[in-house]
């Protein structure tokens, strides 16, 4: 039917670059050893070297020490860690109350959601019409027993960035612990916490064409963690279980591949993209704000037509794309993320997100737009809200 | 290539059949459901003679299972008296599609009201409905036959979710056997609240889960 699929969901999953597996096969094949103490046989030190310049490599890409950085099993486990390490490690110093916005990701909502059936005490700020964090509702939800805030730096689905010095400013001021999941910003928007004071940050490789299932935790030096998962000491004893070396030294190689110029190119392909639809399509909405925008992301409502019946046209057409509709979703409930920023049942029935990567081109752009021009007539030709509107 | 339907569902999904509306049609049904957000409209055109469906029009604002359903729906009603059209179920056209999955389910239920409801509206239209029945725990499980249990792709009647059904002075309260935080919790309270606030008489729905 077609001879490539165009891959247009670079938010859920990437691509692995050649040069991330290049890197990553030693590890596997010749210094596969674990990391051993420097008294250990020279594989194992070797191996544990290789761990250490994966793990100063993620270090100073957001201006941290290597001694802060925590390799994990990706996003999932970095914000578990981190909400649930400190909350265990201040419930009785401190208190019960946390703080997360109300687009946050699963990883921390149902984190959240979770502390709060063991009697934690949660509140979830609101954000504004573009998806950005209502900081005095902020602010005045900080009470003295809040021992942690816990707000993304980019949106998942519709790609608003959050101010991170203004956030982080405030629980500082208010003597809060900071935690920012940047999984989807990671790397694409620059995070520096030798000027940011951030305490931890979950970040993970699968979104930059690095390995799916390694991600880091940023720990600040002295922020209070509990363990969650017993076992060994990896990790300087705050992460049990066998090392993923290759993974880490992958997710390093990723981390060096990406270029401020290729930034650049994302933020092309997306203005392009939202431009295109704009101009060929009537009644679209953007959802996202059109300035505090991750450059890998676009996500337009298609008014009068349903998300998954956009999907499956697409992927006959050999592309591929997501949607905040119900009836595309696990729960089979619409977008938490759409009805977040005020929109209705029917802005995420239509919804479409397109999140770019380094493999995409404008051909794919213009490719997927005169697609979805035909799909979307096509559709609101048989919809009874469409012909209501005439 | 892998698609999540049989061939037969992205057939009637690509092209699907009796697509449209009718002008002064004899009967018109238009169901939503607020949960999932697809909608379905169908339009008859009733022979007032032999009680036949000559013409039949759906349009749809939904998923590929409901477009796919209501499409083979307009097929198997075509050309039958309304009260064979009547007893065409969500079964039959999902066997007819050669099979959905089974989240998918109630996206076809929708498909198959919206048949019943423009039948019942050409019935009321043309004299031909009874009184209102006062609505009975018997009533309400014949209702909730028609919300379906997304693990199952059957109704939560028949796959025993609903525990416990009551209605006093026209609250009805109804007890679903899942945990308030499981995956379809949010799902399926939408679906029954929906098939039951909607009854003439019922003032209050409560569906509560078990912990």
């Amino acid at each position: 039917m077609f001879d490539k699929m165009t891959y247009l969901d670079n938010s859920a999953s990437t691509r692995l670059d050649e040069r991330v597996m290049d890197a990553m096969k030693p590890y596997y094949f010749d210094t596969y050893a674990v990391a051993t103490s420097e008294f250990g046989y020279s594989m194992g030190i070797d191996a544990k070297e290789g761990l250490q310049e994966a793990r100063e490599t993620i270090a100073s890409s957001i201006g941290a020490t290597p001694e802060e950085i925590v390799f994990t099993s990706g996003e999932t486990e970095s914000s578990n860690m981190a909400i649930k390490g400190v909350v265990a490690a201040l419930k009785k110093k401190k208190g019960e109350h946390i703080i997360v916005s109300k687009l946050e990701d699963f990883a921390v909502l149902n984190t959240a959601k979770n502390l709060e059936k063991q009697g934690y005490n949660v509140d979830y700020i609101s954000v504004d019409a573009e998806g950005i964090l209502d900081l005095e509702e902020l602010k005045s939800k900080i009470r003295d027993d809040t021992v942690l805030v816990s707000i993304q730096h980019a949106n998942q689905e519709i790609g608003t960035l959050q101010n991170l010095d203004a956030i982080a400013k405030i629980c500082r001021e208010k003597e809060v612990l900071f935690h920012t999941d940047a999984t989807h910003s990671y790397t694409r928007v620059p995070i520096d916490v030798s000027k940011t004071p951030i305490d931890l940050i979950s970040m993970s490789a699968h979104t930059i064409h690095g390995p799916r299932g390694v991600g880091a935790l940023y720990v600040r030096k002295g922020t209070p963690l509990i363990k969650w998962m017993d076992g060994g000491y990896q990790e300087t004893d705050r992460r049990a279980g066998l090392e993923n070396i290759p993974g880490a030294v992958g997710f390093a190689k990723a981390v060096e591949l990406v270029t401020e110029k290729e930034n650049e190119f994302l933020t092309s392909l997306r203005d392009y993209t939202i431009k295109r639809v704009f101009e060929e399509i009537p009644h679209v909405t953007l959802n996202g704000s059109k300035t505090q925008r991750t450059p890998q992301n676009a996500n337009i409502t298609f008014h009068y037509v349903e998300g998954e019946s956009m999907t499956l046209h697409l992927d006959m057409r050999g592309f591929a794309v997501s949607t905040g509709s119900a009836c595309f979703s696990r729960s089979l409930e619409a977008s938490h993320v759409i009805l977040g920023i005020g929109g209705d049942h029917e802005r995420a029935h239509g919804s479409i997100r397109f999140t770019f990567g380094r493999y995409n081109s404008m051909e794919d752009v213009d490719a997927v737009v005169d697609a979805i021009k035909e799909i979307v007539s096509q559709l609101r030709a048989i919809s009874p809200l469409y012909n209501k509107e005439e | 290539m892998k698609f999540p339907y049989t061939e037969k569902v992205l057939e009637h999904f690509k092209n699907p059949r009796n697509v449209g509306k009718l002008e002064n049609p004899d009967g018109k049904g238009l169901e939503g459901s607020p949960a999932c957000g697809d909608m379905v409209a169908v339009y008859l055109q009733v022979n007032p003679d032999t009680q036949v469906i000559e013409d039949i029009k759906f349009e749809s604002y939904g998923c590929a299972s409901n477009i796919a359903t209501a499409s083979i729906i307009t097929e198997l009603a075509k050309g039958k008296t309304i009260e064979e059209a009547k007893k065409i179920s969500w079964q039959e056209a999902t066997e007819e599609l050669g099979g959905l999955p089974p989240v998918k389910a109630h996206c076809s239920v929708l498909a198959v009201e919206g048949l019943r409801a423009a039948i019942r509206d050409y019935e009321e239209k043309h004299g031909l409905v009874s009184e209102q029945e006062p609505t009975t725990v018997d009533v309400i499980r014949s209702r909730l036959k028609h919300v379906m249990n997304p693990m199952a792709g059957l109704d939560i009647i028949r796959t025993e979710l609903v525990t416990k059904m009551e209605i006093n002075d026209g609250v009805v309260r109804i007890l679903i056997d899942l945990p308030s935080n499981h995956q379809f919790a949010a799902n399926i309270k939408e679906e029954v609240m929906e098939k039951i606030e909607s009854l003439w008489d019922v003032k209050e729905v409560n569906v509560v889960f078990t912990e």
